[in-house]
């Protein structure tokens, strides 16, 4: 007891995300400042070198998403942090790490949109941004915290899952979660599981960049250490030639997509609170799920078979989990801070077989626990 | 192209996709002989090209090479070098590539002096998408997207990037082919940001629109119009009206932005206070 209270320090959303991003490995960070996300860069400004990492401020979003990409590139464990308009500036290299593979994290702590919106206030409205904000069909995973103690967590499982699939990682926050202040623990530094990209077996001559074997990923020699091959946004065959044969690219495309989805189990994580006999599930992510675990439990106390469903993992979309919560409870509440993103992914699988409400608020305020109550009241006394 | 130069082709990724009478061929081949003058390591080195027909370029070469996004490819080089600042980087970027979309990323890796070697092709048109207008179209000349003549004033390349910070400007055209090698030998040297700017002909997308029919009349025009910086200096401002400045035309001494992280890195971690005085 009093070894955990000794451990235990008060932080900010924002810092453990940095944290969590540092104890993976992250060794580079390149940003643009933006509300809510700005202390995420200067923290790693302050942190990096003294791990001997590099920390530079780009001359914008666009910019800095092109120079972790670039470090990535050269064996370096890279992130930014933006907010909604950096976000947007950033979509078209984001595309480009999917294309080409290259292991990256992004930070986005949303703020009310769309454009300028209300910087300084909450919102979930990037969902599917994050999932389509770039042109193209692509892969991505997006991690999705409600504390601070997550925000750590996911961040640092958010570098594994960009080392271990080559993808960009999205790490979504909001103002809530960043700018919240809660005591936490953290887990001993050499407890973590730390993630590596794997990196080729065979000697350069037999190389070819972009030949996956049996785990759909393939192995990435970094920039500068002898493996010399090319890589590019344009659709391109094993070795990363260019190329417009129809064949070879939709066969990458297709293990791009194929690589996240046969791992899916790997992927997904999610928290779940008595759900067991939930005939009402309330599903929610981010800080909305704080509100969410409030209003569940209040149920409870009223004698009303409410769960929680909690998606860690918002992308690629929990539909196994999803599809069992369709066949068990008669509704789904999905209260989210923006006008229904999440929802109408939830509607498509569960398809007709439960109820599927929406609490939505996109004014800048946080939706509070009697809101969801009220909610889960209304389905039930129906 | 040239034996000597062959180890440095991915010669399975010919033909080029250059049309006949294009320069950058002629570009490619002095950064080869630069290359090769330095003995640059291969495994060390890192091309990254941006987006166009000239930024195809890197494709063709055996190095560590990176054909990035359209205006990026400074960005993506900044992050390379500052994380790995052992390597060679050598960025290929159009007039249109650097110029106007990547403009922004051009004057600030020219600020912070971050040592990255910058070669423009400049063919004075996006040549990629057929020909329309870019930053380095000479005022009056047709593009596609300029029908009636093009209005805009160009940028004079090497001044902006001289005012940005660059320790080295050099400029050269296809037909100097020796003054080219040179001054990006000197480029590669040059311990900061270093720019050359190379004229190019286009005579597919430029030349045809312009009434210059073949590489072969735009490179005679490229003699023609360049005047060397040691003639330069003597002429008068009248005199140099519709002639190309060649020649190394700036360098300075400044201290280099990832030898001063890792000087930084080094004070931090030993408690230095840092003092700029
Ligand atoms: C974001 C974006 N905008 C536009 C394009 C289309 N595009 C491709 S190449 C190019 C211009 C290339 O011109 P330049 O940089 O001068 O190179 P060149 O082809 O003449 O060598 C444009 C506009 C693109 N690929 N990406």
């Amino acid at each position: 007891m009093s070894r955990v209270i000794e451990l235990a320090q008060l932080m900010q959303g924002n810092e453990a995300a940095a944290e969590g991003a540092l104890a993976a490995g992250v060794r580079f960070f390149a940003g643009y400042p933006i509300t809510p996300s700005t202390e995420v860069a200067e923290i790693m400004a302050e942190r990096l070198p003294r791990l001997g990492g590099k920390f530079i401020q780009m001359e914008d979003e666009i910019a800095s998403m092109a120079a972790i990409i670039g470090a990535s590139l050269v064996g370096v464990k890279s992130i930014t942090a933006t907010s909604g308009p950096g976000f947007s500036l950033m979509q078209e290299n984001i595309g480009f790490a999917a294309m080409a593979e290259v292991p990256c994290v992004i930070v986005n702590v949303q703020r009310s949109g769309p454009s300028t919106g209300m910087p300084t206030a909450p919102a979930q409205g990037d969902i599917m941004q994050a999932r389509w904000g770039t042109h193209g069909d692509y892969p991505i995973i997006a991690l999705c915290p409600s504390s601070v103690r997550e925000a750590y967590d996911l961040a640092l499982r958010a570098v594994n899952l960009a080392e271990k699939y080559r993808v960009p990682v999205v790490l979504l926050m909001d103002e809530v979660v960043g700018h919240l202040r809660e005591r936490v623990v953290l887990p001993p530094l050499d407890e973590l599981e730390i993630v590596n990209r794997r990196e080729p077996i065979e000697t350069p001559a037999n190389y070819k960049a972009y030949r996956a074997d049996e785990t759909g990923v393939p192995p990435m020699a970094n920039f500068g250490i002898g493996y010399r091959y090319h890589v590019t946004g344009l659709a391109h065959d094993e070795k990363g030639a260019p190329t417009n044969d129809p064949a070879t690219a939709e066969g990458l495309l297709l293990r791009l997509h194929d690589k996240l989805q046969r791992n899916l189990d790997d992927i997904i994580i999610e928290n779940s609170r008595s759900l067991d006999d939930a005939e009402v599930v309330v599903l929610a992510y981010g800080a909305t799920a704080r509100s969410a675990r409030h209003a569940v439990k209040k149920a409870r106390q009223e004698n009303i078979k409410a769960g929680l469903y909690q998606p860690l993992s918002l992308w690629p979309f929990p539909a196994a989990s999803v599809d069992r919560l369709a066949e068990q409870a008669h509704t789904i509440v999905v209260p989210e801070m923006n006008l229904g993103q999440y929802r109408i992914e939830v509607e498509r699988t569960v398809r007709g077989r439960a109820e599927v409400v929406g609490v939505n608020r996109a004014n800048g305020e946080l939706l509070s626990p009697d809101e969801i109550m009220q909610a889960i009241l209304e389905v039930v006394n129906k | 192209m040239m034996e000597e130069l062959e180890r440095y082709l991915r010669v399975d990724r010919f033909p080029l996709m250059w049309c006949s009478g294009c320069g950058n061929g002629i570009v490619l081949s002095c950064m080869l002989r630069a290359i090769k003058k330095l003995d640059l390591d291969q495994d060390r080195t890192v091309l990254v090209g941006g987006i166009g027909c000239s930024s195809r370029a890197v494709g063709y070469l055996d190095f560590n090479t990176l054909h990035t996004t359209h205006g990026r490819a400074l960005a993506f080089a900044t992050g390379i070098k500052l994380a790995r600042p052992e390597l060679n980087v050598i960025v290929v970027s159009g007039d249109g590539d650097s110029m106007a979309i990547g403009g922004n990323h051009l004057i600030h890796a020219a600020r912070r002096n971050i040592d990255l070697t910058l070669v423009i092709f400049n063919n004075s048109i996006y040549g990629m998408t057929g020909g329309q207008y870019s930053p380095l179209t000479p005022v009056g000349k047709n593009a596609t997207t300029a029908p009636y003549g093009n209005i805009e004033p160009e940028f004079d390349v090497a001044e902006l990037a001289r005012a940005a910070g660059a320790t080295f400007v050099g400029r050269s055209t296809t037909y100097h082919t020796g003054l080219l090698t040179r001054l990006i030998i000197e480029g590669i040297q040059n311990k900061g940001f270093s720019l050359i700017e190379s004229i190019a002909a286009c005579p597919t997308a430029f030349g045809r629109q312009n009434k210059m029919k073949s590489g072969t009349e735009m490179l005679l025009a490229q003699k023609e119009s360049a005047v060397h910086i040691n003639r330069a200096v003597k002429m008068s401002p009248e005199e140099l009206e519709g002639k190309v400045v060649i020649g190394k035309l700036h360098r300075r001494e400044a201290p280099e932005y990832t030898e001063l992280y890792d000087r930084l890195i080094l004070d931090v971690r030993q408690g230095i206070k840092r003092r700029f005085d």
